[in-house]
């Protein structure tokens, strides 16, 4: 067996009588980008929810280098190395780039109880802030408020903030959401920079990007996991086509 | 060290402090010592007015019982005084620990709540304090307690003259004034902003906002117990009318008037607040009805208050509000 980051067994989640995630069995091999796609609906954002720790799942278990953290928070999961993207940009609008992503390298340095020192002159940490927006390629927009760049760039702040955690496993739930062509081309450069790094669970609609990043891929419908493989076998998978990806489509 | 401030909204806050820092020679001179004790009671609100806008400004908890803590750091003088224990050491230190753990216990409970019921509980939590202190006869209830002497403090801090009052005030206001502008831009600083605007997000960069905020209750409630504490001694008399939930929700408008999650709008907003009602109350019995409309006018039209007012002249407005 694989060195496996993540492990999800058998986990349950429903919202009265509908199940958003049944019986969902997953586990990420360390180093790989695997992606999860599925229609909407199917219960993608609901399981990186509930591996964020944002929804506790009502059964099943979730391991997380080889120990269960079904019942740690959200702050726990992200100091262990967990870091998301949110499907809805979710970031600090009244303040800059840079001030996000420094935000984010002291989330993920130690205790922020510290009273008298002013952040803007820790020079250490404004470089690894600075380090993390040149990845997604926001080093010249680092002064400009969050609220004033675009919708393509907020995205990418996203990314540089998740990334500024220095995760050990990274949860981007739909990073193209709303982009053009031209931006989602730019993500999909970004996250192949990552590639083989960093451990990458990726949510997204996008199959050109699905396709060119994902070692491998499970397909969701109705809260299912109905398959699991190498991105060659699930376009090959008849059933997946059915499924999902249109009967045309292959 | 010292530069002038190159916007407009900074040197009229310079001037401010200026001003202050002169006003009992100023009014010594005028001959008119009424003010100086206007001016006190003022900036002893502007202190509560800075400390609740530590938590309803910059960390978005909108508390209306904050005037609570004014009247634990007045009864920390007033009780131990009728006992004739009157060293100000003492006072201080009691008002400090008692409005930390009174902040610590409701903050905790208040906390798990959000929006209007976070409103609504430190409402309930300070009407608690009212009616214990109406309920205790021993300490006067209703009818309030008279302090006879001032807290004592080694000769060179005496606050019992006026000017020298004054001076423990202005010194005071200075040091809330300073440590909210460090905390602010600090570690700790960033993560109560953080939470204001976007907790989800917080949580999610490993910040257990929960504690961070409570943190932060608990320091404004410290830093109001001063103001406090001051009151008891310049007012020498205290009941518990000075924690009545109207107090708490004048402490608000001061804050709006001058400006939320900005560094001097809280003390503006006070100063204003404070002359208003002293001349208008001069001028006629109804002045409840003029000074009402114009604060509905200044919340209507004057977005960001008085600072936002002057700093619209301002290129950059660094503040956050």
């Amino acid at each position: 067996m694989a060195d496996q980051l993540l492990e999800i067994n058998g986990l349950n989640k429903h919202f009265g009588g509908i199940f958003a995630t049944e019986n969902v069995n997953l586990s990420v091999e360390r180093g790989t980008i695997h992606a999860v796609i599925g229609p909407n609906g199917a219960g993608k954002t609901t399981l990186i929810a509930q591996l964020s720790g944002q929804l506790k799942p009502d059964s099943g278990n979730i391991e997380f280098d080889g120990r269960s953290i079904i019942n740690d928070s959200v702050a726990t999961r992200a100091r262990m190395g967990i870091a998301r993207s949110f499907q809805i940009t979710s970031v600090v609008m009244p303040m800059t780039l840079l001030e996000n992503v420094m935000l984010a390298v002291q989330g993920g340095s130690g205790h922020s109880f510290g009273f008298w020192s002013p952040v803007h002159r820790d020079r250490a940490m404004e470089t690894a802030a600075m380090s993390s927006l040149a990845e997604v390629g926001l080093e010249d927009r680092a002064r400009r408020t969050a609220a004033n760049v675009s919708h393509g760039e907020q995205r990418q702040l996203e990314v540089a903030m998740a990334l500024a955690m220095k995760p050990r496993l990274l949860l981007l739930d739909e990073p193209m959401a709303g982009m053009g062509k031209e931006e989602g081309a730019m993500m999909i450069d970004i996250l192949k920079r990552l590639r083989g790094d960093m451990t990458i669970l990726l949510i997204e609609h996008d199959m050109d990007a699905v396709f060119s990043l994902a070692d491998r891929l499970s397909v969701m419908v109705n809260g299912h996991v109905i398959a699991t493989d190498t991105v060659e076998n699930i376009r090959a998978n008849k059933e997946v086509q059915k499924a999902y990806l249109g009967d045309g489509h292959a | 060290m010292f530069r002038l401030p190159a916007n407009l909204s900074g040197r009229s806050y310079a001037l401010l402090l200026a001003i202050l820092a002169l006003a009992p020679f100023i009014l010594e001179w005028a001959n008119q010592p009424f003010y100086l004790d206007l001016l006190s009671r003022a900036l002893i609100l502007g202190i509560a007015a800075i400390s609740l806008n530590l938590i309803l400004g910059f960390g978005g908890m909108i508390s209306l019982g904050h005037a609570a803590y004014i009247g634990i750091g007045a009864y920390c003088v007033g009780i131990p005084s009728y006992y004739d224990y009157y060293s100000g050491w003492l006072h201080l230190a009691l008002a400090l620990s008692v409005s930390a753990i009174f902040a610590l216990v409701t903050g905790a409970i208040s906390l798990r709540t959000k929006g209007v019921y976070f409103i609504m509980i430190t409402m309930a939590f300070s009407q608690m304090v009212f009616f214990t202190f109406l309920s205790m006869e021993e300490y006067g209830a209703d009818d309030g307690l008279v302090i006879y002497s001032r807290s004592e403090f080694p000769e060179w801090l005496s606050m019992d003259s006026g000017v020298s009052l004054y001076y423990w005030v202005f010194a005071m206001l200075l040091l809330s004034l300073m440590f909210t502008h460090r905390l602010v831009h600090a570690r700790f600083g960033r993560v109560i902003v953080g939470s204001r605007f976007n907790e989800q997000r917080m949580q999610a960069l490993g910040f257990n906002t929960y504690r961070y905020r409570l943190t932060c209750y608990v320091i404004s409630a410290m830093m109001c117990s001063v103001a406090g504490m001051l009151f008891g001694n310049f007012a020498g008399f205290i009941s518990p009318d000075i924690m009545g939930w109207t107090r708490s929700g004048e402490l608000i408008f001061m804050v709006i008037i001058g400006g939320v999650a900005t560094f001097f709008g809280p003390l503006v907003g006070t100063i204003v607040f404070v002359l208003l009602e002293e001349f208008l109350s001069a001028i006629t019995v109804y002045w409840h009805l003029i000074f009402g409309v114009m604060l509905v006018a200044l919340v209507l039209f004057g977005k960001g208050g008085i600072h936002g007012w002057l700093s619209s002249w301002d290129r950059k407005d660094a503040d956050y509000g």
